[in-house]
C-alpha cells in the first residue's frame, strides 16, 4: 500500500443500530467519529420496533 | 423518534410557504432559529463504515395481496406499530377499516423475499422471527385471536430461535400452514385468502386482517452510496463482499456493517458493527488517539474532614411537566432556613445548558460543597449534573438527586396538594442525606495489555490476527498439535471459494506475526483474576509428560469451536457409519477427492439428522446449506446422478437461497417430511432403503440409494470445563451464553471474557469470521484504555469490623469479594473493585455491619429515613 498520511478519524454512514454500535465501539477504541444520519434522529428501524424476538424484550 | 424536537421541513408552514413562525416567540428557551441553512462540510477520514440499513421491497410485491386497496391488509412494520402501547390504538389490535377487533388473522411469509418476480431471490432472514414474535404479542393482547402463518419454510435457525417457534405453536396455539398464497381479495367486509398446498389443492379461507411479512430490500440510496464511495454492489444492490472478508467492500478502507451487507437481524448487525470498528482500528492503529479530544477538568477541591455542609438546592419546573402539578415555588420556599442549605432556587429546565452554567456559577458564588437537584430520574440525568460538578471543581459524588417528577407530578397528577407535600418530604430527605455525603475517589485499575485466545480454529486465528493488527500481544492456544480446527476438513463454501487456501494464508499470517505467540498441544489448566489482570496456567503436552507455564493477560477470548455430532440413531433407526452412510462433512471430503467414483450415482440426504428434537434440541444453522453445496457438487460431477434431500424446513437463509434455487433447477429433488410421519431407514446386507411419504404424489415411496448422507448438527467442544474455570454460564445446549443476546452478543457475563465461533452457537464460516473480529474489537477496548475505570460506588469492607465469616464472598454474584489474610493473620473480606457492581447484597447481609456502600452508607440512609419522620415547621 502506498504510504499515506491517514487521518485518525472514521466516518460512519447511517445511524441505525449498526451505525450507532460502530460509532460507540470506535470511540472506545480511541478514534474520533463522524456519525452521519440523513433523518432527524439516530435509532433507525430498531427504535420503531415494539419488542424483539425471541424473548419479547422491549426494543428500546 | 428524535431525542429533541425537530421541525419537519415538509410540514413546516414557514419553510414551505414563508408564513407562520408561531413557534419562534413561544419557545421559552429561544431554541428556534430559522436563519440556519444546510451547510456542506469536507471531512478528512481514515476509514468509512457504511451502515445505511435496508430499504422497502417493491410495491408490486405488496399490491398483489391487495395492500393499498384494502385497509385491513397491513405490512409487518405497520402491525408492529398497532401492537405498540404507544401506537395508534394504544396497543389494541383493531381493523383499520371499521375499528373492530379482528377475530381471525393471517400472516403471509416471504413477501418480497425468495421472489424472482421482484428480483429478490434471497431470503431476508428475519421475517420468520418477527412474524412469530408479532403473532405471540398479538395473542398476549387477545388470547382468543385465531392466527395462521402461511409459510414455505420456517427459518428460525438462530440460537434458541426454534424453541420460540415451538412455544408459539404449542403454548400460544398459533397455526403454521405450509402453502403458497395466491392472492388476497376483499370479501364482504372481510378478506378472502386463496392458497395452494404441496398436494396441489387450492383452498380459501376468510380473515379479518392480513399481515404481510415483508422482506428487507437494499437501501434506496445503495447505488448513490456505491458511486460516491466507489465500491461494488452485488446482484441485489447490497454491498458486495467475500466470505473470507465479510465486511470489506471492494474499496480499500470502506467497510460495511448491518443489513446493507445482506439482510440480517439485530444481534448480527451489532456484531458486524463491532467487527468493522475493530478492523478500522487495526487499519488506523498508528493514528489512534490523535483525532480524539479529551475533556479536561479543573483540579478537584479538597474537603476538610470537619468542613460544614454548604448545600445548594435547585428545584426544577421541567417546563410544565412538574410545575403543572407540584407547587414548585412552594417547594423552593420550603427550603428556606433548612439545616445546611445556603442557596436554593427554582429552575425552568435544570438540565438545559444555561442551567448548568448557573449551577457552576452558584457553586462558586456561595462556595457550595454539596448540590441537590429536585427534578427527574437519576437514571437519565444524574451523569449530566455530576459532570457539571466536575466542571466546577467538585467531586461528582457530592451530588444528590430527588425525583419529584416520576414520584410526584406523574404518579399523583390528580392530587396536586399531596404531590406538593410529598415533594417537600422527598426534598427534606434528600437534603438530610446530602449533609452526610462524602467525596469518593475515582478509581482505575491498570490493565495488562495482552490477550489470551483459547482455540486455534478459524475463529481463534481470526481473533488473534485482529488483536495483533490493533497492536496488542496475544497468546493463542490450541489443544491439538496443529492449528485450523474444522478448516482442516471443510473444502469449499457454497459460493465455491476454496477453504484450504484461506486456511493456508491465515495460519501463515498467524505464525509469522511477532505479536502472536502460538502454543499448540496446550490447554488452559486454571485461571484467576479479573478484567485487566488475569493469571492463567497453561498446560502443554510434551509426549507423555505435560509442562506448565503461567501467563498474565488482560482479556480472554473463547474460540473453542465445535464439531459434527454423530448421532447413534437417526429418525429412530440405529446408524452404523460406513462408506455407504456418511455425514455431510465426510461426503464433502470424498467429493473433493480425485477418485473416479467419488460421487455416488444416487444419494439420499436426510436433514436434521439427530437435530431439532431428534437428539440435539436445536437447529445447527449450516446443515441445509451444506447439503445443497454437496448436492450441487454431485450435479457438477455428473448432472444425471440422482440426489434426493428429505427435509423439515430448508434453511438456506440470506444469499444461500440462490444455491437452493440452483439445486432445484439442476434437478435435485427436495421432499419435506413431518415429524409425525418420519422417513424410515432400513439397512439389510449393505442395501440401504429409505421410505418416505411424498406429499406431491400423496403416496409412500421407497428408494435404495448408493449412499445415505446425514446432515448432522454441531456440538460445542469442551465448554463444560471452560465454563467452570472461567465461571461463565452456558445455555441448556452447552453453548456459551452471551451477556445480552441483542446488544452484547460477543461478551460474557464476566467482564473481560469474550466468545466467538461455534462455541457461541453453530454458524457458517462468514459469520464465524465476523464474530471473531467483533470479539477482538471488544477485547481491545480495555487494552486500548490501559486501565479499567471503576464506578466510585463500590462496596468497602472495614477490616476492623470484619470477622471473616465469608457470607459476603459466598453471596456475591460477581465474584467481587475475595478473602485475604488481615494484619492479625485472620481471614478478612476484601472487595475487588474492578468486579464490583455496587448491588449492595454484601452490605445488606454483613452480620457486623462491616461493609458499606459508597454513596449509600448506613449514616446517609438512616439520616434520610429519620428526616422522613421529622416534619419541618413551615
Amino acid at each position: 500500500m502506498a504510504k499515506k498520511n491517514k487521518a485518525g478519524t472514521v466516518m460512519v454512514v447511517g445511524g441505525g443500530v449498526a451505525g450507532v454500535q460502530a460509532a460507540l465501539d470506535l470511540t472506545e477504541l480511541g478514534f474520533y467519529v463522524y456519525l452521519v444520519e440523513k433523518s432527524a434522529a439516530v435509532g433507525g428501524v430498531m427504535a420503531q420496533l415494539d419488542k424483539t424476538f425471541p424473548t419479547n424484550d422491549c426494543s428500546l | 423518534m428524535p431525542a429533541t424536537y425537530f421541525i419537519d421541513p415538509n410540514a413546516c408552514l414557514h419553510l414551505q410557504h414563508d408564513t407562520c413562525q408561531i413557534c419562534v416567540p413561544v419557545c421559552r428557551s429561544r431554541a428556534i432559529d430559522f436563519t440556519q441553512k444546510p451547510v456542506e462540510k469536507e471531512l478528512n477520514v481514515g476509514a468509512v463504515i457504511m451502515s445505511p440499513g435496508f430499504g422497502r421491497v417493491p410495491d408490486e410485491a405488496l399490491t398483489k395481496y391487495s395492500y393499498g386497496k384494502h385497509p385491513d391488509v397491513v405490512t409487518s412494520i405497520e402491525f408492529e406499530r398497532l401492537l405498540n402501547p404507544s401506537g395508534p390504538f394504544a396497543g389494541n389490535v383493531l381493523c383499520l377499516s371499521d375499528k373492530r377487533h379482528p377475530k381471525k388473522l393471517a400472516f403471509i411469509q416471504c413477501v418480497g423475499s425468495r421472489d424472482l418476480g421482484c428480483n429478490n431471490g434471497y431470503c431476508s432472514s428475519v421475517c420468520c422471527m418477527y412474524a412469530i414474535k408479532e403473532a405471540m404479542v398479538a395473542k398476549e393482547h387477545d388470547p382468543d385471536l385465531d392466527i395462521t402463518i402461511y409459510y414455505m419454510d420456517i427459518r428460525t435457525q438462530g440460537k434458541d430461535f426454534d424453541a420460540a417457534q415451538k412455544r408459539a405453536q404449542e403454548q400460544f396455539g398459533i397455526k403454521f400452514v405450509r402453502a403458497r398464497v395466491a392472492d388476497v381479495m376483499g370479501w364482504n367486509n372481510r378478506l378472502k385468502l386463496t392458497y395452494s398446498t404441496m398436494a396441489g389443492t387450492h383452498s380459501f379461507e376468510s380473515y379479518d386482517m392480513v399481515v404481510l411479512s415483508v422482506g428487507l430490500d437494499a437501501p434506496k440510496s445503495a447505488r448513490e452510496l456505491a458511486e460516491i464511495g466507489d465500491f461494488e454492489l452485488n446482484q441485489y444492490d447490497f454491498c458486495k463482499t467475500e466470505t473470507f472478508a465479510p465486511l470489506a467492500s471492494s474499496k480499500e478502507g470502506v467497510f460495511v456493517a448491518g443489513a446493507f451487507q445482506g439482510p440480517k437481524d439485530i444481534p448480527e448487525s451489532v456484531t458486524q458493527s463491532s467487527a468493522a470498528a475493530g478492523i478500522a482500528s487495526g487499519l488506523l492503529k498508528k493514528q489512534r488517539g490523535k483525532g480524539i479530544v479529551l475533556k479536561s477538568y479543573p483540579e478537584e477541591k479538597q474537603l476538610a474532614a470537619d468542613e460544614e455542609a454548604r448545600i445548594g438546592v435547585f428545584v426544577c419546573h421541567c417546563g410544565i411537566n412538574i410545575s403543572s402539578v407540584v407547587d414548585v415555588p412552594g417547594v423552593d420556599k420550603y427550603l428556606e432556613g433548612m439545616e445546611g442549605v445556603v442557596y436554593h432556587a427554582e429552575s425552568l429546565y435544570s438540565c438545559s445548558q444555561d442551567a448548568q452554567e448557573t449551577i457552576k456559577q452558584k457553586i462558586k458564588e456561595h462556595n457550595l460543597n454539596r448540590v441537590v437537584v429536585a427534578a427527574c430520574s437519576p437514571r437519565t440525568h444524574e451523569p449530566l449534573f455530576q459532570e457539571t460538578l466536575k466542571d466546577a471543581g467538585l467531586n461528582r459524588c457530592l451530588f444528590e438527586m430527588v425525583n419529584i417528577r416520576d414520584q410526584c407530578s406523574w404518579v399523583h397528577a390528580n392530587e396536586p396538594e399531596e404531590a406538593t407535600s410529598k415533594s417537600k418530604d422527598l426534598v427534606r430527605m434528600g437534603v438530610a442525606k446530602a449533609r452526610h455525603i462524602q467525596p469518593l475517589a475515582e478509581q482505575t485499575v491498570p490493565v495488562i495489555t495482552k490477550a489470551l485466545v483459547i482455540g486455534g480454529g478459524v475463529a481463534g486465528m481470526t481473533a488473534a490476527m485482529n488483536i495483533a493488527d490493533q497492536g496488542f500481544h496475544c497468546t493463542l492456544i490450541e489443544k491439538n498439535d496443529t492449528l485450523g480446527g474444522n478448516l482442516n476438513r471443510v473444502q469449499h463454501t457454497v459460493k465455491g471459494e476454496k477453504v484450504p487456501e484461506l486456511f493456508k494464508q491465515l495460519s501463515a499470517k498467524v505464525k509469522k506475526n511477532k505479536l502472536i505467540d502460538v502454543q499448540t498441544n496446550t490447554e488452559l489448566a486454571s485461571i484467576s483474576g479479573f478484567v485487566g489482570n488475569f493469571h492463567s496456567v497453561l498446560k502443554t503436552a510434551k509426549g507423555k509428560k505435560a509442562e506448565e507455564n503461567t501467563i498474565d493477560h488482560g482479556v480472554v477470548i473463547i474460540a473453542t469451536g465445535g464439531r459434527e455430532h454423530r448421532p447413534e440413531k437417526v429418525l429412530g433407526a440405529p446408524i452404523t457409519y460406513s462408506d455407504k452412510i456418511l455425514t455431510q462433512q465426510e461426503l464433502e471430503i470424498r467429493l473433493a477427492g480425485k477418485g473416479k467414483n467419488r460421487a455416488p450415482k444416487s444419494v439420499v440426504m436426510i436433514q436434521c439428522a439427530g437435530s431439532r428434537g431428534d437428539d440435539l434440541g436445536y437447529c445447527s444453522k449450516i446443515c441445509c446449506t451444506n447439503a445443497v453445496k454437496n448436492a450441487l457438487k454431485i450435479k457438477e460431477i455428473n448432472p444425471d446422478y440422482q440426489v434426493i434431500i428429505l427435509y423439515r424446513d430448508i434453511r438456506t437463509y440470506g444469499y444461500a437461497e440462490d444455491a437452493y434455487r440452483e439445486a432445484r433447477e439442476k434437478g435435485v429433488i427436495f421432499i419435506p417430511y413431518e415429524m409425525d410421519n418420519k422417513p424410515k431407514i432400513e439397512t439389510k446386507a449393505k442395501r440401504i432403503t429409505v421410505s418416505f411419504f411424498d406429499p406431491i404424489l400423496q403416496d409412500e415411496v421407497a428408494v435404495s440409494p448408493e449412499l445415505l448422507a446425514l446432515s448432522v448438527g454441531i456440538v460445542p467442544e469442551g465448554t463444560e470445563t471452560l465454563s467452570k474455570l472461567l465461571k461463565v454460564p452456558v445455555t441448556a445446549d452447552d453453548f456459551f451464553l452471551e451477556a445480552h443476546v441483542k446488544l452484547r452478543p460477543v461478551e460474557l457475563a464476566v467482564d473481560g471474557v469474550y466468545v466467538c465461533g461455534l462455541a457461541h452457537s453453530p454458524k457458517p464460516l462468514d459469520e464465524v469470521i465476523v464474530q471473531a473480529q467483533a470479539a477482538a474489537a471488544k477485547a481491545a477496548i480495555p487494552l486500548v484504555r490501559g486501565s479499567v475505570s471503576v464506578e466510585p460506588i463500590v462496596s468497602h469492607v472495614d477490616k476492623d469490623l470484619c470477622i471473616g465469616c465469608g457470607i459476603c464472598t459466598a453471596l456475591c454474584p460477581y465474584q467481587a469479594i475475595q478473602m485475604v489474610k488481615g494484619d492479625d493473620k485472620k481471614p478478612k473480606a476484601e472487595t475487588i473493585i474492578a468486579s464490583c457492581t455496587a448491588c449492595g447484597i454484601c452490605a445488606s447481609h454483613c452480620p457486623t455491619f462491616a461493609i458499606s456502600m459508597g454513596g449509600f452508607t448506613n449514616e446517609q440512609i438512616f439520616s434520610q429515613i429519620k428526616a422522613f419522620g421529622e416534619e419541618k415547621e413551615e
